[in-house]
C-alpha cells in the first residue's frame, strides 16, 4: 500500500470517477430524504421543507410502534430459525471430507444466485389454497378418506379443508428464512472451516463428551460466525420489503412495507422519510455491533 | 500330527473391520446427514416444483396431467414479457459495463492507496451493500423526483449502477488482498515501467475478480425487484417487474415458464463464469 | 522388553486412507513407566499411530490395547490418556486455570478438588501465579507448559506428545527436552512421543521405534539403535553415515570377507549368515584422517581432500576416494584458526574393523 500522494494523479483517474458515481446517486438522494424528513407534508401530498419532528413523533404513535415492534420480532425469529437450520448445514459441511465442500456449499449459494422475487413467488405456489403442499395433503387426506371408507366409515372426515398457509405472518417467516439462510451458513461456515479441528480433539481428549465439546469449545469459537451471520439476517429481514408484500396478509406488515406505501398511494413522503432514517439508524446500530465483535474477537486468535 | 495348523496369534488378531466414523467426521453421522437433507429439501423443493410445473399440461390443477411446453409459447409469444426481457437486457447489461469499470478501478484504489479518511470511505462504499433496498429505493424516487428526471429506463440503469459498483469493488479488492506486492516490485526491477508492470503482472491477476464481479453485477441487476419498482416508470417494465405485476394475485403456468427460462438464464450464466474464474484462477496462482 | 504386563499393545495395526497405507502391520509394546518415542521422516505414519492411541483414528486392522483394554469401541473421551498437541490446543477462549482445568470439569471433579489439582499441575510446569493469563498473553512454550499441564492433570496412563518441540525454538527446545524428561521422571508415567527430529529422540527416550512408510523398522535403546542399526535405512535416518555397497566374498571365524569397489577386500566381524550383495557402513566419527597408512588391522583407504565444512566444535571432512566420497568428522580439539586439513590434501581415512557395520537388509 502506497500513499497517494506519491501519485496523485492515477489515485484520483481510479478512485474519483466511481466516488462522484456515488455521491450523486446514493449519498444525496439519501441526504435528500434525510431533509424531507424534517419536513411537512402539503395537502397534495407535496414536500413542504420545514424543521419539525413530527413525522419522528407520528412514528412512534402506538399503530405504527405496533408495526415496528413486529418487524423486528419477525426479523428475530427468522434468526432465531435460521440459526437452527443453518447451524447444522455449515457443520455438515466444514466438517465433510474434502471434496464435498465445494459441492455442498455450491448447493447453499446456487439458490441465492435465482431471483428473489421468482424465490418468493416459488413459496406463493407451494403454500397457497391450491398450492403444491395443500395438494399433496389433499392426497394423503383422500387416500386416508378412502381407507376410512374401506373399512366401513365413509365420510367420517368430511371433505378436506385446505390450510390457510398463505397471506399470514409464519408465510413471510417461512419465506425469509429462506431468503436468508446462505447469509448465515456462509459465513458461519468460514469460521468453522478455518476453526483448528485440534481444540475439539483436545476436548474428548479431556474427557469431554460430543455435546459438552459442540457447547464449550466449538460455539464459542464459533462465536464470531454466528454473530456476523444472525445480524446480517437479522438486518436483511428487518428491512425487508418483497417478502412481507408477496408472503404477508393485512396483519403481517412490516416497515419497509410501511415506508413504501408512504411514498406509493399514502403519498407522505416526509413521513416515509423518517420511517426510511429510523430503519437505517437500526441498521446501523447493529453493522456497528458486527464490526465491533469482528475487531475483538480478532484479538482471541481463533 | 505335530503339524496340526494351530493358526499363530498374529493371524487370530488380524481381523478387518468395517470403517467407522472418527469423533470429528461429523459428516458421517447419521443425524446430521437427514438435517442436511431436510435443509437442502427445503432450499430446492419450491423452486423444483416451480420448474416442474411449468411443464404441466394443466392450467388449475397442480396435479400432474402431462408433459407440454405450451406455456413456454405462451410466455414466448406475450409481447408484455417480451419487451420486459428487453428492457432487462438492455437495463443489466448498461449497468454491467459501467460498474464493472468504475467498480474495478475503485477496488483497485483501496487496495493500493493508503489516505486520509480510508477507513470511513470504504465504510461508506459498503453501505449501498447494507443498508435496505426499501430505503435506497425511495431515496433514489425522491431524488429522481427532486431533480425533476422523469422515471424510465435511464433511472433504472443509474440507480443500478449505483448498488453495484459497491459489489464489484468489493469482489475485485478481495481478490487482490491475495496478491504478491513483490511480483510488481520484481516487474519494476527487471525494467517495466509502471504502466508495463500494470498490465502485464497486476491486470492478468485481476481478471478473476474482474470476471466475478461483473457477474455479480449482471446478475444483480438483471435479479433487482425493489429498487428499479421505485424508480421505473411507464414503458421501463424490467422482467421481474412484470412477473410481479402478473403473481401479485394469481399463479399462473405462464408464469412458472418464464420464471424458469430466468433461473435457468442466472444458472447458466453463474455457474459457467464460475468454471471461467475457477481455471482462469488456477492457472494464475499456479504461473504466479 | 520383557516387562510381562505392557501397558499398550499395539497388535498388528494397519490404517488406510483409501488407497493410502499411512500404518502397515505394526506391532509395538510399550511399557509401564517407558519414555518412548515413534521416530521418523514426515509422511512415515507415527502420527497417525499416535492418533489412533489417542481415539481419533480407527484402525482398519488389528487392536490396540492400553492397560490391557481393547480399545477398539472406546471414544478419545473414555480412554485413559492424554494428549499434548502438536499445536497446543490450548483454548483461546479460556484462563490458564480453566483450560487446566477443562479435563477436569467435564467429569464432574468437585470444584474444591479441581482447584487444588489444578495449582499442583502449574506448579509441576512452573507456571503457579499464571492461573487467570489467557492464552494470547503467553509466549509459546508457557503455552506448551499449559497444554502438558492440561494433559498431566487428568493423571492418565499414558501422555502422548505429538511433536511437542516442534513450534519451538533451538534454546527453548533443548531447555525443554531435559524438563520433559524430568517431568516423566517425576510423575511415573508413561509418555509416547512422536518426533522427526533424532536428536529429540535420543536425548530423552528409553526407547525408539523408527517408522518409515507405515511400517516399524527398529525398535530398540538409543545406542542400539545409533550403534547397531538393523537396516540401511535406520542407518542412514539415525546421524550421519558412510554407505557402501559390497559382495560378500566369503566367512572366516567369525568375519565375513567383503568386497567394495574400489577398495581392498575387507575383514569384518559379523555373527549371522551373510551373502550376496550387502551394505556397508562406518559413522563419520569412527573414522579418523592421517598423511600415512594406517597400522595393521585398521581399514583404510587413500583419498583427497575435496570440501572441509566448519561447525565450529568440529569439522566435516568431505574425501574423494576410489570408492565414493566418505565424510570423517574431525574435532576441532585446538584453538587455531588455521586449519588442520586443507583442501586437496592427500590422506588416509582409517577405521577399526570392528566400528564396521554389516547391512543386510
Amino acid at each position: 500500500m502506497r500513499d497517494w500522494r506519491r501519485d496523485k494523479l492515477a489515485f484520483s483517474v481510479f478512485a474519483l470517477p466511481a466516488t462522484a458515481w456515488l455521491v450523486v446517486f446514493f449519498t444525496i438522494p439519501l441526504v435528500l430524504i434525510w431533509v424531507y424528513s424534517f419536513a411537512d407534508r402539503g395537502p397534495q401530498g407535496q414536500v413542504i421543507v420545514a424543521l419539525s419532528l413530527e413525522n419522528y413523533q407520528r412514528a412512534l404513535e402506538w399503530i405504527h410502534l405496533g408495526i415496528i415492534w413486529k418487524s423486528i420480532w419477525i426479523a428475530a425469529i427468522t434468526t432465531v430459525l435460521c440459526l437452527a437450520l443453518g447451524f447444522p448445514l455449515a457443520m455438515g459441511i466444514a466438517f465433510a471430507p474434502q471434496r464435498w465442500k465445494n459441492p455442498l456449499l455450491l448447493l447453499v449459494i446456487l439458490p441465492f444466485w435465482t431471483n428473489l422475487l421468482i424465490r418468493t413467488y416459488a413459496w406463493i405456489a407451494v403454500l397457497r389454497t391450491r398450492g403444491f403442499l395443500n395438494s399433496g395433503l389433499e392426497w394423503v387426506y383422500d387416500r386416508i378418506d378412502g381407507a376410512l371408507g374401506l373399512i366401513g366409515l365413509p365420510d367420517l372426515l368430511g371433505p378436506f379443508q385446505p390450510l390457510e398457509l398463505l397471506y399470514n405472518t409464519p408465510a413471510v417467516i417461512i419465506g425469509l428464512v429462506y431468503v436468508n439462510l446462505p447469509f448465515l451458513v456462509l459465513p458461519l461456515y468460514a469460521t468453522l472451516e478455518k476453526l483448528d479441528k485440534s481444540y475439539l480433539e483436545a476436548s474428548l481428549d479431556l474427557g469431554a463428551s460430543q455435546w459438552r465439546t459442540f457447547v464449550s469449545v466449538m460455539t464459542p469459537l464459533a462465536l464470531p460466525g454466528i454473530v456476523s451471520g444472525t445480524l446480517l439476517v437479522f438486518i436483511l429481514s428487518l428491512g425487508t420489503y418483497l417478502t412481507p408484500d408477496l408472503l404477508g396478509g393485512p396483519d403481517s406488515e412490516m416497515i419497509g412495507n410501511l415506508i413504501a406505501r408512504q411514498f406509493g398511494a399514502a403519498r407522505d413522503w416526509p413521513f416515509g422519510s423518517a420511517l426510511s432514517f429510523l430503519l437505517l439508524y437500526a441498521v446501523f446500530l447493529f453493522l456497528w455491533l458486527r464490526a465491533t465483535v469482528a475487531t475483538r474477537s480478532k484479538g482471541v486468535g481463533v | 500330527m505335530s503339524e496340526v495348523a494351530i493358526p499363530s496369534e498374529s493371524v487370530v488378531v488380524r481381523r478387518r473391520r468395517r470403517r467407522r466414523a472418527t469423533p470429528l467426521e461429523y459428516g458421517r453421522k447419521r443425524w446430521l446427514q437427514i438435517v442436511l437433507a431436510l435443509n437442502f429439501l427445503f432450499l430446492y423443493f419450491p423452486i423444483a416444483a416451480l420448474i416442474a410445473f411449468s411443464f404441466n399440461d394443466s392450467r388449475r390443477n397442480v396435479t400432474w396431467q402431462g408433459f407440454t411446453f405450451k406455456y413456454y409459447e405462451k410466455a414466448y409469444n406475450n409481447a408484455g414479457l417480451h419487451e420486459a426481457f428487453l428492457n432487462s437486457m438492455i437495463v443489466a447489461g448498461t449497468s454491467t459495463v459501467v460498474s464493472t469499470l468504475l467498480g474495478t478501478m475503485l477496488g483497485l484504489a483501496l487496495y493500493r492507496y493508503r489516505f486520509p479518511g480510508r477507513g470511513p470511505f470504504e465504510g461508506w462504499v459498503h453501505l449501498p451493500i447494507v443498508i435496505p433496498e426499501v430505503c435506497l429505493g425511495v431515496a433514489m424516487l425522491a431524488f429522481f423526483a427532486w431533480a425533476d428526471i422523469p422515471l424510465g429506463l435511464f433511472t433504472v440503469t443509474v440507480s443500478h449502477i449505483a448498488f453495484t459498483i459497491p459489489f464489484v469493488a468489493v469482489v475485485v479488492r478481495s481478490r487482490m488482498a491475495g496478491f504478491d506486492e513483490s511480483l510488481e516490485e520484481a516487474s519494476r526491477d527487471l525494467g517495466a515501467n509502471g504502466w508495463q508492470t500494470f498490465w502485464s503482472v497486476t491486470f492478468p491477476y485481476m481478471i478473476p475478480g474482474v470476471v466475478a464481479g461483473a457477474l455479480l453485477a449482471f446478475t444483480l441487476s438483471l435479479d433487482d425487484f425493489v429498487i428499479t419498482f421505485f424508480t421505473s416508470g411507464p414503458g421501463s417494465t424490467t422482467f421481474p417487474i412484470k412477473i410481479y405485476s402478473m403473481v401479485r394475485f394469481s399463479v399462473t403456468p405462464e408464469v412458472n415458464a418464464a420464471s424458469t427460462v430466468l433461473i435457468v438464464l442466472t444458472l447458466t450464466l453463474t455457474v459457467t463464469a464460475m468454471l471461467i474464474q475457477a481455471r482462469t484462477g488456477r492457472k494464475i496462482d499456479t504461473h504466479g | 522388553m520383557d516387562n510381562p504386563k505392557p501397558i499398550i499393545s499395539i497388535r498388528n495395526v494397519t490404517k488406510r486412507f483409501g488407497s493410502v497405507v499411512a500404518v502397515d502391520d505394526a506391532c509395538l509394546d510399550i511399557a509401564e513407566g517407558e519414555f518412548f518415542a515413534l521416530l521418523g521422516p514426515s509422511g512415515c505414519g507415527k502420527t497417525t499411530l499416535l492418533r489412533m492411541l489417542a481415539g481419533f483414528e480407527h484402525p482398519s486392522e488389528g487392536d490396540i490395547l492400553i492397560g490391557g483394554q481393547d480399545m477398539s469401541d472406546v471414544d478419545p473421551n473414555k480412554r485413559p490418556v492424554n494428549m499434548v498437541f502438536q499445536s497446543y490446543a490450548v483454548f483461546p477462549h479460556m484462563s490458564v486455570a480453566r483450560n487446566v482445568g477443562y479435563g477436569l470439569r467435564v467429569t464432574g471433579v468437585p470444584a474444591a478438588e479441581i482447584k487444588e489439582r489444578v495449582g499442583e499441575a502449574l506448579a509441576l510446569v512452573k507456571l503457579a501465579g499464571y492461573e487467570e493469563r489467557m492464552p494470547t498473553q503467553l509466549s509459546g512454550g508457557q503455552r506448551q507448559r499449559v497444554a502438558l499441564a492440561r494433559a498431566l492433570v487428568k493423571r492418565p496412563k499414558v501422555l502422548l506428545l505429538d511433536e511437542p518441540l516442534s513450534a519451538l525454538d533451538a534454546k527453548l527446545r533443548e531447555a525443554m527436552q531435559l524438563e520433559l524428561v524430568r517431568l516423566q521422571q517425576s510423575v511415573g508415567i508413561t509418555f509416547v512421543i512422536v518426533t522427526h527430529d533424532q536428536d529429540e529422540a535420543l536425548s530423552m527416550a528409553d526407547r525408539i521405534a523408527v517408522m518409515d512408510s507405515g511400517q516399524v523398522r527398529q525398535v530398540a535403546p538409543p545406542a542400539e539403535l545409533y550403534e547397531f542399526p538393523n537396516s540401511r535405512f535406520v542407518a542412514d535416518f539415525i546421524g550421519k553415515m558412510n554407505l557402501f555397497a559390497g559382495r560378500v566374498a566369503g566367512a572366516a571365524d567369525g568375519r565375513v570377507l567383503i568386497e567394495i569397489q574400489g577398495m581392498d577386500r575387507i575383514a569384518v566381524p559379523y555373527g549371522d549368515q551373510a551373502r550376496g550383495e550387502i551394505g556397508v557402513a562406518v559413522r563419520p566419527e569412527k573414522i579418523r584422517l592421517a598423511p600415512t597408512p594406517p597400522t595393521d588391522g585398521e581399514i583404510g583407504l587413500r583419498g583427497r581432500v575435496r570440501e572441509v565444512a566448519y561447525y565450529g566444535d568440529e569439522s566435516h571432512v568431505f574425501l574423494e576416494t576410489a570408492a565414493g566420497v566418505i565424510t570423517a568428522n574431525r574435532p576441532n580439539a585446538a584453538r587455531t584458526t588455521t586449519p588442520a586439513v586443507a583442501l586437496g590434501d592427500e590422506l588416509w581415512a582409517s577405521w577399526e574393523p570392528a566400528d564396521t557395520l554389516v547391512l543386510t537388509e
